[in-house]
């Protein structure tokens, strides 16, 4: 699928922009600076990035414990994000969610969810919601990856979302790692959209480091949702390049295994090789310097953002209340 | 006013509250095939005049519970109807993790009007698994709201507060109410939550109770009456948030406290009030707090054996006597 070469730049300066936040958000995790966990989506980028950029405000997502990719894929502000990770009033939810409960309603993204498969009912009911209730043509896209795809709550959804043919979109992040469990020593299929054809669902694998293929793929999605026809499985083959969370040992896998596999499935480096030379996705070429324009002003609006979750305050004690009822 | 069953009466509230707010919608497994739980949903669709707001859900409870939580944050207010208490483990996870703190630690982003509607409590011989009082455990979970009604007029208030409230609300229903009748207001009205109602006023002992605990002690209280013996009964109402401040009223002007329910004694709401009582008002006692429930089994099947798990009138009545520290024998 060709895009403009606007889309293009702007596809990399959403990728640029998360590889730059989780790089800096790792440094401050090892620097004692931010508190809980974090989860990185390094290597990842293309995946939230390509289903995304094919969703408006108005459409939903469900993000995952590794969600920082797709909060900013999204459009959420990326000063407020990088609050909430420090546990700063001035983040998108008052410094109460931090990382692995960050959202931001206003652009759709409808939280990250820190129990592992927890996402797919809630965006099972956005859908629902919006086609059976509200009649209109709002989709639903949940992430999950290919460990929580063994958690029963995927079936459940995928069923009900199948039976009753809801604009829900299954976007499997198959990063090969499930915590510390490498996916094949416990999971029943090879491919993870194999468990689509259990449903009825129509499933479609995209090259996860191709952030065209992952557009693409998305695009047909959200057509055959708006148009009432049901969901669909998006399967992105991607790598999980750091631990499962930042600190994490890693005794699981050699430091080999990861730099090869990194370096196969990077998108960023995709990218570059491939839009600096003629190719199939956009007309023309898109020039290196071009290219780290983009980069270098990713980076610049990082700091800037870590500057603004470093000078903001706390919430106020009295904050521990709040928000509990309404 | 009219006489209703609660059936008819919760119908109402349904109905009226579906016909004012075009988001409100039940979902729930059979409702539309035998009309759900008790043939409580008979017609509501055509009552309402839009069929599609009552949908028949697979057996999927997490997904009943779960697309619930994410229609709510989409602005409709779904009623979930579970069947049996028995089947909200099913769903622990969108009930206590998504569903309670989904407001809270998004930062006041998100908002979960929704009511899920469980019956409970012992009828006959239906067994372990369709027989539970599981209200305690959603009492300690911040963000929830926990409603157990106790007559049709009160199940029609609380219900159609339970819809308008803006919060996720579990809502109690004794079996043994569905076919309980009562006096029913004709004009519109809501019951607040936190808000307990004195069912009967006593000088003599403070009965507090919530559910189908509430008939019952009012037919001890009668007996109690014949002995000159003036119960007062507190019907909490709710449980989450619960009206300390009428139960401390009552129990520093009688100065003697009885609480019980049908779920199991230890661990369940009853330790939570005896325990309040005994911070906030020790000075007023003249007798320790008596504190009735279930004993810790599951429900045996043998109508015998599952006899001796009720919490009845004369349980009721003993306790009484034990706080006034006559002879106890249980």
């Amino acid at each position: 699928m060709k895009v403009s070469k606007e889309q293009a730049l702007k596809f990399y300066e959403t990728m640029c922009l998360i590889r730059e936040f989780e790089t800096s958000v790792k440094h401050d995790f090892l620097n004692g600076e931010i508190p809980g966990f974090v989860h990185l989506y390094i290597g990842e980028e293309a995946v939230a990035t390509g289903i995304c950029a094919a969703l408006d405000d108005t459409d939903y997502i469900e993000s995952t414990h590794r969600g920082h990719g797709h909060c900013i894929a999204k459009g959420a502000d990326i000063d407020r994000m990088m609050a909430e990770i420090f546990g700063k009033k001035t983040g998108l939810c008052k410094g109460k969610g931090g990382s692995m409960h960050i959202a931001d309603f206003s652009v759709g993204m409808l939280g990250a969810n820190g129990v592992v498969g927890g996402g797919y009912n809630l965006a099972a009911g956005a859908a629902l919601a919006n086609k059976m209730i509200l009649k209109n043509d709002r989709v639903s896209v949940v992430f999950f990856g290919d460990g929580a795809s063994n958690r029963g709550t995927f079936h459940e959804a995928a069923n009900v979302s199948s039976a009753w043919k809801l604009p829900t979109i299954f976007v499997n992040e198959m990063n090969q790692w499930a915590s510390t469990t490498p996916y094949e020593t416990t999971t029943a299929v090879k491919d993870i959209s194999d468990r689509a054809k259990g449903y009825h669902m129509p499933a479609v694998i995209a090259d996860g480091k191709n952030v065209f293929e992952v557009y693409a793929a998305a695009v047909e999605a959200v057509e055959r949702a708006r148009a009432g026809e049901g969901p669909t499985f998006i399967e992105c083959k991607t790598f999980r390049v750091e631990g499962h969370f930042v600190g994490d040992p890693e005794l699981y896998r050699t430091r080999e295994y990861v730099k090869e596999n990194a370096a196969l499935n990077d998108p960023l480096t995709w990218f570059d090789r491939t839009m600096t030379r003629k190719n199939g996705y956009i007309d023309g070429v898109i020039e290196p310097q071009e290219l780290e324009a983009v980069r270098a002003a990713a980076k610049e609006k990082i700091v800037k953002a870590k500057e603004f979750a470093m000078s903001s305050e706390y919430p106020d004690p009295d904050q521990y209340t709040a928000d509990l009822y309404l | 006013m009219s006489i209703k069953s609660y059936r008819e009466a919760t119908f109402d509230a349904m109905k009226e509250e579906m016909i004012r707010d075009g988001t409100v919608y039940a979902i729930a497994e059979d409702i539309n095939g035998n009309g759900g739980t008790h043939g409580r949903y008979t017609g509501l669709g055509e009552a309402i005049g839009d069929p599609g707001r009552v949908i028949d859900a697979p057996i999927s409870e997490a997904i009943i519970v779960g697309s619930a939580v994410g229609a709510a944050m989409s602005g409709l207010r779904p009623i979930v109807d579970l069947r049996f208490s028995n089947c909200i483990p099913c769903a622990m996870d969108e009930i206590v993790n998504q569903a309670a703190k989904s407001r809270y630690m998004f930062g006041g982003q998100a908002k979960v009007p929704m009511v899920i509607r469980a019956p409970d409590g012992i009828l006959k011989m239906q067994g372990a698994h369709h027989t539970d009082c599981l209200e305690a455990w959603f009492t300690h979970v911040p963000g929830l709201q926990v409603v157990v009604p106790s007559t049709p007029a009160e199940g029609k208030g609380l219900l159609k507060t339970a819809i308008r409230n803006d919060n996720p609300v579990l809502f109690f229903e004794h079996k043994k109410l569905m076919a309980m009748t009562g006096e029913v207001p004709e004009e519109d009205y809501t019951i607040p939550f936190g808000k307990a109602r004195v069912v009967r006023e006593g000088r003599d002992v403070s009965v507090i109770v919530y559910g189908i605990m509430v008939s019952r002690a009012l037919e001890a209280a009668e007996k109690l009456a014949a002995e000159g013996i003036d119960a007062e009964i507190i019907d909490l109402r709710t449980l989450s948030p619960w009206d300390r401040e009428a139960v401390l009223a009552s129990v520093k002007k009688t100065g003697r406290a009885v609480v019980a329910h049908e779920a199991v004694r230890q661990s369940g709401f009853g330790a939570e009030i005896s325990a309040t009582i005994a911070e906030e008002a020790f000075g007023a006692l003249k007798a320790p707090v008596i504190r009735i429930g279930a004993p810790f089994v599951p429900i045996p099947m043998a109508p015998n054996l599952e006899d001796l798990c009720r919490v009845l009138p004369e349980n009721i009545y003993e306790g009484v006597h034990r706080a006034l520290g006559r002879q106890s024998d249980r």
